[in-house]
């Protein structure tokens, strides 16, 4: 490669875009670092406080795309407060400062403000696509600022933030002269929407591929809508409320007949199940349905509408289904490649919830799943072991048992052997999530099998240290681990400070770790942050006569090159 | 370690137990491995201690916080819906122009208009004024609105209480210039 002029080998790095390669094309010598990030423009920010924007500009000037992600994974269930960080403002200042042509903006997890949309919108004239994810801090009053400002919008994607909705004008906001809109997900605005700005918005974007409605527009609407798009590939289903008989369902009808490239259904938040039918033309087609919103519509809808969809890739789902639900979608489902169950009662109990038989049946009848979410009542060692005879293949795995320590119900054993079989069989699984009741064993599994693994989700298990040693020293590729009320403390949180340089980040809640371990372990590790969240009281933490021994309520460490983030707020504690 | 106090408590339950089988026959509580934490309350923030041995027959549906891990806005969705449905409260969020915060009220724990607008003068510390069927409210920069099920907002009070209770999303108390353009009086 040194013969090669470096155009050339930029040449060739252009068809490398996963950002692994591209971080491994860097290290390979000097010459291919520079030609690299000259080179580089998507880049991905796992952790926003591991590195800063003046770092990010100086080694990417080029940059047209970003992803960056905010708070920790446990945040998305009320574990860390609101005001703990991953704010964006700064993030846009630097990058609006350094005019650098930023194209797109990806975020996760992270608090943005209607001034940071404001300025984003002002900043970037050539600002393409922006995603939002589980963030929150803004309004519509932001969203109209995009809508105005950025005249070559194409993507504005908004899934499950919380957003302050100021009555939907936001909309008519979008010019006339804004015909690029490739996607458009407002699924997550409570408030009403301007039906006629929609619709006449919708009219004049050819391109428009993915629409995703509120609750707020109604059936009639999306018979109107469906008309002027037959090109969507992509529906996000608001309100789905009317008379079976009534005009506009018979337009509804009509309209769905020509969207003859309809691949993903999804929304349904206020639905009729007797309405469904109106879909059932176009399934076949569909490769991905996500009916997890749709609470009133019960098992036999659901089925009679699944047992339409041959092509089904992606299917999410409530647990209302029920086993024989599942039963149906694995003998129909046969491309079936990722499936999530998530729970309709959220306090378990009730007849309608999944057990593991409905598990069992869709390992047997769809060859193809590799990822799985699976919400459930109860479990059993020997169907996990089937599970993952039947399925070798999985790369995420995550089972959530909605009683805390169940055992297996039929051995009252702990599920120790069942995860077990799914280590051992499953050799690309990436992510596994625990549940249900474990001891160190389970650990000592994942430890010798879990070769691949990157992210590992444990919930009240294990006995003693060991468990989380067994993990630290045997995952090589562990990058995020999360762990609460688990008996884990500072002798397995201390044994090997220098893993935490190879893993993005380590959460620790209710465990057994102390505040003298956590300071022992900022003292070896300089180039980790080493955060205390603890919301009653830091200064007394201090105060208290057994200092050292006190737990740690939530700790929450990362490698990081640039040292202690000035931003977090009193409650949070850098050692 | 098991904690003493529990233990004794649940042996003197089991001695005051009626029951229809001969005595001397024991029921087994068959209990889960030691060293788990207690489900903690949902309310304290209090250290959590680890007990000893806990049963694993029929613990209690304890709220644990994060638990089960469903995403926040997952969350409020299903809670929403369950509470419409199994007439657990029915809570709409309250704004007021100007105001720094929302807050929450249950509907359902007011049984007609009067009581209604009696709390949210009390918890935004304004008056209301006065209604009237077709001049809608007098007397005051304030007026009660809420958002129907069609996305509409409505002025408080047109409609029988339990068809208002049915339908209303959310209120908000408009104040000033906005109210004008109801056609209100004021």
């Amino acid at each position: 490669m040194n013969y090669f002029p470096d155009e050339v080998v930029e040449h060739v790095f252009d068809f490398v875009t996963s950002h692994k390669d591209r971080n491994a094309i860097s290290l390979v010598c000097k010459s291919w670092y520079k030609i690299e990030r000259y080179s580089r423009q998507k880049v991905f920010i796992g952790n926003c406080y591991a590195t800063n924007p003046e770092r990010l500009l100086r080694r990417f000037p080029c940059l047209k795309s970003l992803t960056l992600k905010g708070k920790p994974h446990f945040a998305d269930f009320n574990l860390v407060p609101h005001e703990w960080g991953g704010f964006v403002l700064p993030w846009i200042e630097a990058l609006a400062r350094s005019r650098v042509g930023l194209e797109e903006l990806r975020l996760k997890r992270m608090v943005v403000t209607d001034e940071s949309l404001e300025l984003l919108s002002r900043s970037f004239v050539n600002f393409k696509s922006l995603v939002l994810v589980s963030c929150e801090g803004f309004t519509t009053d932001g969203l109209a600022s995009i809508a105005a400002n950025c005249r070559h919008l194409r993507d504005l994607d908004l899934q499950e933030n919380e957003i302050d909705d100021h009555r939907g004008q936001w909309l008519s906001c979008f010019p006339d002269t804004c015909t690029t809109l490739v996607t458009l997900n407002f699924a997550c605005l409570e408030g009403e929407t301007n039906l006629v700005a929609l619709e006449r918005l919708v009219a004049r974007s050819p391109n428009l591929k993915s629409l995703k409605l509120n609750r707020a527009v109604p059936l009639d609407a999306l018979a109107r809508l469906m008309s002027c798009a037959p090109q969507m590939v992509d529906l996000g289903v608001g309100s789905y409320e009317n008379d079976p008989d009534s005009e506009s369902y018979l337009k509804l009808q009509a309209a769905i007949k020509k969207c003859t490239l309809l691949r993903s259904l999804s929304g349904f938040l206020e639905a009729a199940p007797h309405c469904l039918s109106a879909f059932h033309p176009i399934c076949h087609n569909l490769t991905s349905l996500n009916l997890s919103y749709a609470a009133e519509i019960h098992g036999s809808h659901l089925i009679k509408l699944i047992q339409h969809c041959k092509k089904l890739q992606r299917l999410w789902i409530l647990d209302s289904i029920g086993d024989k639900g599942l039963e149906v979608v694995a003998s129909t489902c046969k491309e079936l490649q990722e499936l999530r169950v998530f729970p309709s009662d959220l306090l378990g109990g009730g007849n309608t919830a999944v057990t593991e038989e409905g598990l069992v049946a869709i390992s047997a009848g769809c060859p193809k799943l590799h990822s799985i979410l699976y919400f459930c009542q109860q479990m059993t060692n020997a169907a996990l072991v089937t599970v993952a005879k039947n399925c070798p293949n999985f790369i995420r795995f995550r089972l959530c048992i909605l009683e805390p320590n169940k055992p297996d119900h039929v051995t009252s054993q702990p599920l120790d052997e069942g995860f077990g079989a799914i280590v051992k069989a499953c050799k690309s699984l990436r992510r596994l999530s625990l549940s249900g009741l474990l001891t160190d064993q389970v650990f000592l599994y994942i430890g010798m099998y879990a070769n691949q693994l990157e992210m590992l989700s444990i919930a009240f298990a294990g006995d003693t240290d060991k468990g989380m040693l067994y993990v630290l020293n045997g995952c090589k590729k562990m990058k995020k681990l999360e762990i609460r009320d688990s008996p884990f403390g500072d002798t397995a949180l201390l044994a090997d400070v220098s893993k935490y340089e190879t893993m993005r980040s380590l959460w620790m809640s209710s465990c057994e770790v102390t505040l003298s371990g956590c300071k022992g372990l900022a003292e070896k590790a300089p180039w980790l942050n080493v955060e205390i969240i603890n919301e009653t009281d830091n200064n007394r933490m201090e105060e208290n006569g057994h200092e050292g021994r006190q737990k740690v309520d939530k700790l929450y460490l990362y490698r990081t090159v640039v040292g202690t983030r000035m931003d977090a707020p009193p409650f949070v504690w850098i050692l | 370690m098991e904690k003493v106090g529990d233990y004794d408590e649940l042996v003197n339950l089991k001695a005051t137990e009626l029951r229809l089988g001969l005595p001397g026959t024991e029921e087994t509580v068959s209990c889960g491995k030691s060293n788990k934490r207690a489900l903690p309350d949902d309310d304290t923030e209090k250290e959590i201690e680890s007990t000893g041995k806990t049963e694993t027959a029929s613990p209690p549906k304890a709220q644990i916080v994060g638990w089960p891990p469903v995403r926040s806005y997952r969350r409020n969705s299903i809670q929403t819906k369950k509470n419409e449905s199994e007439g657990q409260g029915n809570y709409v969020k309250v704004s007021m122009d100007g105001a720094p915060y929302l807050r929450k009220i249950d509907l359902t724990v007011y049984k007609k208009y009067p009581e209604l607008m009696k709390s949210l003068e009390n918890m935004f510390k304004f008056s209301v004024g006065e209604y009237f069927e077709r001049e809608g409210y007098k007397g005051s920069d304030f007026v009660p609105t809420y958002e129907d099920k069609d996305g509409d907002w409505m002025l408080v009070g047109d409609v029988p209480w339990e068809m208002f209770v049915s339908s209303c999303k959310r209120l908000r108390i408009m104040k000033g210039s906005e109210v004008k353009g109801l056609g209100c009086g004021v």
